[in-house]
C-alpha cells in the first residue's frame, strides 16, 4: 500500500512570531523554519505502518519555496522512501494546496494520504478536508488512532464530546491530532541515507494549478499583551470587583 | 561559509534528539552527580558517536567538521558533551594506528554502540602535561605486557569498555629521544577492572566521572599493542589536534547557551519599570562575549576544514581552542551577571554551566600550554622547557 504525506515548512514552534512593521504579515527573515508538528506525526504514522508491514511506500509531498526541500529531507531521514518537491515562492492558501495535493494524489494513487490537522502558522485546519472533497475520498480528521484493516481504516477522532471511531473506504484521507503519536528523531546514517533518496521538483503549473489567491489577508497583528494581574485580599472583595469594577455579576 | 545544507541537517538532528534531555535533566543528573546514561545511549542509539567512523565499519565516515557540530549543539542545547566525546577522539587514534584486524574487531562494534571507547590514559599524578616523564610501564614478559603504574583525571572509564593506555615500553635512558620509547595499547577494561587494575573516583567541580587508576601487574595480551612499540606518544600527539577542535567547538555551543539565556532574561526582567536589557551596561558585555563567540568560531572552522583536507591543522586547532575556551568563559561571566542573584540558583541552570565551560580553560590542555606551543612552534621563539 502506497502513503502520501504531506508536510509544511513552518517557523519553528519555539520562535517568538514577530508581526511586519507594515502589519501586512509575518517577518520570516532570519527565522528558524521547521516541519509543522502535526506534519511530524503524519511522517511517523506513516513510518510506523510501514514498519507494521502494513504500508510498502511513503511518498512525501511538500509545497513551498526550494527551502521545502530541507522538510522533505527530514521525512525521509525519519523513514519516507521519496520526495516530491512542488516548488513556488508564492503564497498558498488551503484550497491551492489542497488542488496541488489533488493533482498529486491523482498521479501517484496512493491509498491513504495522511496531513497534520492544521500547520502552526496559520492554523486554517482545512487543507485535508478540502483534498477529500476534492479527490472524493473519504475522511478521519483529528485522527488519534488509525488502524488499517484490510481494504477499509479505522480513524479514532478527538472530538470535543470524547473519542468517535470512523470506518472509511481505501483510498482516504485521514488528518493527525496531537495524541496519535510521539514522533522519532532521525538517527546520523538515516540522515546520510535521505541525501540520496530520490526527490522530485515540480512547479504549480507543472500540475495544471492556479495559485492566485482567493482570499485577501487585510492585515496581521500582534496579539495585545497581557496585563498583570491584581491580587485580591479576600472573597468579599473578590466579589466587590467583579460587581462594580469587571460588571459580570 | 561551511554551513552547507548537511550541517543544517545535523544541527536539527542533534537538536531534536538534545530536547528529549532538556535542563531538568541535567539538573536532576548534577545534584545526584550521576551519569547521563540515557543521554549516552541515546545519542550512541542515533549514531551521533560514530560519525567520524568510516562507513566501511558501520559509522558515517564523516569528517571532524560534522562531528564539532555534534558536540557543538549538545553543549548548545544545555547538555554536556565531556560525557561522551571521549569516543569521538579515540576512535582516531584506532582507525589510524590500528592493524586490520583491530580495526576489524572494535570499529563495527564501537558504531553499533555494543562497545565504548571512551577513556585515554595518559595524564599521571606527577608527570602532568610534561608526558614523557611518565612513569607507567608495560614490560613484555613472553605472550603478554604486565603494566604498573598510576595514572590520573581519567574520564568515564566506568561507563567505558575500552581504553587507551599510553605507557612506557623502554626506560628512558635508553633510548635516543625522550618521546621515544613509549606506547600504546587498547586495554579492555571489562577484563582489567578488578585484575590489576583499579579505579578510584574523584570527587568534582562538575558532575564529570573522572578517576585515579592504579595498576598493579596488569597483564595484557600481545595483540593490544596499537601501532609499532615506542612510537606510542606520536600517536597520541597525532589525535590532539582533533580534540582541540572538538573543545572547541564545545565551547562555542556553550557560548551560545550562555548569551542566548542572557539575552531572553534580559528582555524579561523587568526593574525600575523597564526591562534590564535597556541598559547598556547589560547590554555590551553581552555584544562583546558574542563578538568573541563568532571570531572563535571561525578560527574552529579554519582547523576543521584544515584537518578534514588532511593538512597540519596544529595552530588553528590550539588556537580555535584558546579562543573559544577564553569566549565562552566571558560568556559564562556575562550571563551571570546578566542573571544577578537568580543565576546562582541551580534551577536556572546558569551556575552549572558556568562550572562545566571553566573546566576548558584547564583541560584538555591549559590555556597556557597553547601560548607556550604558539609563541615556540608557529613564532620560532626559544623554547622554554
Amino acid at each position: 500500500m502506497k502513503v502520501l504525506v504531506a508536510v509544511k515548512r513552518v517557523i519553528d514552534y519555539n520562535v517568538k512570531v514577530r508581526v511586519k512593521p507594515d502589519n501586512t504579515g509575518v517577518d520570516l527573515a532570519n527565522v528558524k523554519m521547521a516541519m509543522n508538528p502535526f506534519c511530524e506525526i503524519a511522517v511517523e504514522e506513516a513510518v510506523r505502518l510501514k514498519e507494521k508491514g502494513v504500508a510498502t511506500e511513503i511518498v512525501v509531498v511538500s509545497i513551498g519555496p526550494k527551502a521545502a526541500q530541507e522538510q522533505i529531507r527530514t521525512a525521509l531521514a525519519l523513514g519516507a522512501d521519496r520526495g516530491i518537491h512542488i516548488e513556488t515562492d508564492e503564497e498558498v492558501q488551503s484550497l491551492q494546496a489542497a488542488k496541488l495535493l489533488k493533482a498529486v494524489v491523482d498521479k501517484e494513487e496512493p491509498k491513504l494520504v495522511i496531513l497534520g490537522k492544521q500547520s502552526i502558522d496559520t492554523d486554517n485546519n482545512q487543507t485535508g478536508q478540502m483534498l477529500a472533497a476534492l479527490a472524493g475520498m473519504p475522511q478521519g480528521t483529528f485522527a488519534s488512532e488509525v488502524v488499517v484493516d484490510g481494504d477499509k481504516v479505522n480513524v479514532t477522532r478527538e472530538v470535543d464530546g470524547g473519542l468517535v471511531t470512523v470506518q472509511l473506504n481505501l483510498p482516504a484521507v485521514v488528518t493527525t491530532d496531537l495524541r496519535l503519536n510521539e514522533p522519532r528523531y532521525a538517527s546520523l546514517p538515516n540522515i546520510m541515507k535521505a541525501k540520496k533518496k530520490p526527490l522530485d521538483t515540480q512547479s504549480p503549473a507543472d500540475l495544471g494549478v492556479d495559485l492566485t489567491p482567493r482570499l485577501t489577508t487585510l492585515k496581521v497583528e500582534a496579539p495585545q499583551t497581557r496585563k498583570a494581574g491584581i491580587k485580591v485580599g479576600s472573597v468579599e472583595e473578590l466579589v466587590d470587583k467583579l460587581k462594580n469594577e469587571a460588571k459580570v455579576i | 561559509m561551511l554551513e552547507h545544507e548537511g550541517i543544517q541537517a545535523i544541527r536539527d538532528g542533534v537538536r531534536n534528539l538534545c530536547a528529549q534531555y532538556d535542563s531538568a535533566y541535567w539538573r536532576e543528573l548534577d545534584a545526584r552527580k550521576a551519569f547521563p546514561e540515557a543521554f549516552v545511549a541515546a545519542m550512541t542509539n542515533a549514531g551521533w558517536l560514530a560519525a567520524m567512523i568510516p562507513e566501511a565499519y558501520g559509522g558515517s565516515g564523516l569528517g571532524l567538521t560534522e562531528a564539532s557540530v555534534i558536540l557543538e549543539e549538545v553543549n548548545r542545547c544545555g547538555g554536556n558533551s565531556g560525557t561522551v566525546h571521549g569516543q569521538m577522539y579515540n576512535m582516531f587514534t584506532l582507525l589510524r594506528h590500528g592493524s586490520e584486524e583491530q580495526k576489524a574487531r572494535y570499529l563495527p562494534r564501537l558504531a553499533s554502540g555494543e562497545l565504548r571507547l571512551q577513556s585515554m590514559g595518559v595524564t599521571e599524578p606527577t608527570t602532568g602535561t610534561d608526558t614523557t616523564q611518565l612513569k607507567t610501564t608495560a614490560v613484555r614478559q613472553g605472550d603478554r605486557y604486565v603494566v604498573n603504574g598510576q595514572k590520573v583525571w581519567i574520564s568515564r572509564i566506568q561507563h567505558s569498555d575500552l581504553m587507551i593506555l599510553l605507557a612506557r615500553t623502554t626506560p628512558r635512558d635508553q633510548v635516543a629521544k625522550k618521546s621515544e620509547g613509549m606506547s600504546i595499547f587498547l586495554v579492555d577494561l571489562r577484563k582489567a577492572i578488578g585484575h590489576g587494575l583499579t579505579v578510584r573516583p574523584i570527587a568534582n567541580m562538575v558532575n564529570h566521572e573522572t578517576n585515579e587508576l592504579f595498576f598493579d601487574n596488569l597483564e595484557l595480551p600481545l595483540d593490544c599493542l596499537i601501532g609499532e612499540e615506542g612510537q606510542g606518544f606520536k600517536y597520541i600527539l597525532a589525535g590532539l589536534n582533533a580534540e582541540r577542535t572538538l573543545i572547541a567547538a564545545e565551547c562555542i555551543g556553550d557560548g551560545r547557551w550562555f548569551i542566548e539565556r542572557a539575552c531572553r532574561y534580559a528582555c524579561d526582567r523587568v526593574v525600575f519599570d523597564r526591562p534590564i536589557g535597556k541598559n547598556q551596561g547589560v547590554q555590551f558585555p553581552l555584544a562583546e562575549a558574542h563578538i568573541e563567540i563568532e571570531a572563535a568560531d571561525l578560527m574552529r572552522w579554519r582547523a576543521c576544514e584544515l584537518y578534514d583536507r588532511g593538512e597540519d591543522a596544529g595552530t588553528s586547532a590550539n588556537m580555535a581552542k584558546y579562543l573559544a575556551a577564553k569566549a565562552s568563559w566571558e560568556a559564562a561571566n556575562a550571563c551571570l551577571q546578566t542573571y544577578g542573584g537568580f543565576g546562582f540558583a541551580n534551577e536556572y541552570d546558569i551556575e552549572r554551566k558556568f562550572r562545566e565551560t571553566r573546566l576548558y580553560q584547564v583541560a584538555p590542555i591549559s590555556t597556557n600550554l597553547i601560548l607556550s606551543y604558539v609563541a615556540e612552534r608557529t613564532l620560532g621563539l626559544p623554547r622554554s622547557f
